[in-house]
């Protein structure tokens, strides 16, 4: 149950976004600082995310074969591979790793 | 143009699989994992929701940090509104498909009428197709089984660092991811589940503060009267 609030709440709130965008005057959203925040803010979460789901098991840090894969996935990344290629590289070196016993 | 959309679409299908195998192998049912696809329709907020829920946040902290990704969507709605100029009934149903994706090939179109076309060609074909692998992803990884012995727990942090990559432009961006990394990974023994990613989010607003401070700005430029 408490996950399909958690669907309800997110479906409801992304789409609020999305039509509020559609709708909304042009000046509220034209503040340099509003801008400037939405353009930072999914890059705080997206790196706080990248981090928990790396190094998270429930509320305990670990190091694990997830370490190994997401940072092939970060070479892979600099090397300018496309997006297929990243995950690829995180999902098969985190197998390999946890299949050796890692 | 072709080769574009392609790669687009390439990217979008595999991490609806991706976000499908993930949401699956996280706890959550066909019907809720394919639900989240058909309604929210953002790709970064499903994870996000999918990921805080299997750690064992709360659903309120879930769909905050989920909400707080999607809000980027509605400044990609007001670059949109103007371009497209779309009528005011017709707003709330082009919604939906006010991504990334969509508002990267309407922005490139030279006319209004391309622009138009763009939007309503890429938001339909990657609607369909994200829904679709989102389905095919779920009943995967069900075939499957365990998914972490085949690593798709790591298809997550690989989506998330593929998303992060090309927005760490400036040593502002990478001041707040590296904020953001330290009060996530620190909080998290300490704070419930789900609430260290929303504190986390406070690097943004911190990050903009110090450097406005720091560039010798009146705070008026900066915050104004936002605060």
């Amino acid at each position: 149950m408490s996950t399909w609030i958690a669907i309800g709440l997110t479906a409801l709130g992304c789409y609020a976004v999305k039509v509020a965008g559609l709708f909304v005057p042009e000046g509220a959203l034209r503040r340099p600082f509003v801008r400037r925040l939405a353009a930072l803010l999914p890059v705080a979460l997206l790196a706080a995310l990248t981090a928990q789901q790396t190094f998270a098991d429930g509320r305990a840090l670990v190091l694990d074969a997830r370490v190994a894969g997401v940072l092939a996935a970060a070479v892979v990344l600099v090397l300018r591979a496309p997006f297929l290629l990243v995950v690829a590289a995180g999902v098969v070196v985190t197998a390999g790793v946890r299949a050796m016993g890692g | 143009m072709v080769r574009d959309a392609l790669g687009v679409g390439v990217a979008v299908g595999l991490s609806g699989f991706a976000f499908g195998v993930t949401s699956a192998g996280g706890g959550l049912t066909l019907g809720q994992t394919c639900v989240l696809s058909l309604l929210v329709f953002t790709g970064a907020s499903q994870f996000a929701l999918v990921g805080a829920l299997a750690a064992g946040g709360s659903p309120f902290t879930a769909a905050a940090g989920a909400f707080f990704l999607g809000v980027r969507n509605a400044f990609y709605g007001l670059r949109l509104s103007q371009v497209l100029a779309l009528p005011r009934l017709l707003r709330p149903f082009a919604a939906q498909w006010v991504i990334d994706e969509t508002t990267a090939v309407a922005l490139a179109q030279p006319t209004r009428r391309g622009a138009r076309i763009g939007f309503t060609v890429t938001g339909l074909s990657l609607y369909l197709l994200w829904n679709l692998t989102t389905l095919l992803g779920a009943l995967g990884a069900k075939a499957i089984g365990d998914t972490d012995a085949w690593g798709l727990d790591a298809a997550g942090p690989a989506v998330f660092l593929a998303l992060l990559a090309p927005m760490l432009r400036s040593a502002t961006e990478r001041a707040v991811a590296g904020l953001a990394v330290v009060l996530g990974l620190g909080l998290l023994p300490v704070l419930p589940a789900g609430v260290p990613v929303l504190v986390a989010a406070l690097a943004a607003p911190a990050v903009l503060l110090l450097k406005g401070r720091r560039d010798g700005r009146a705070p008026g430029d900066v915050t104004g009267e936002d605060r």
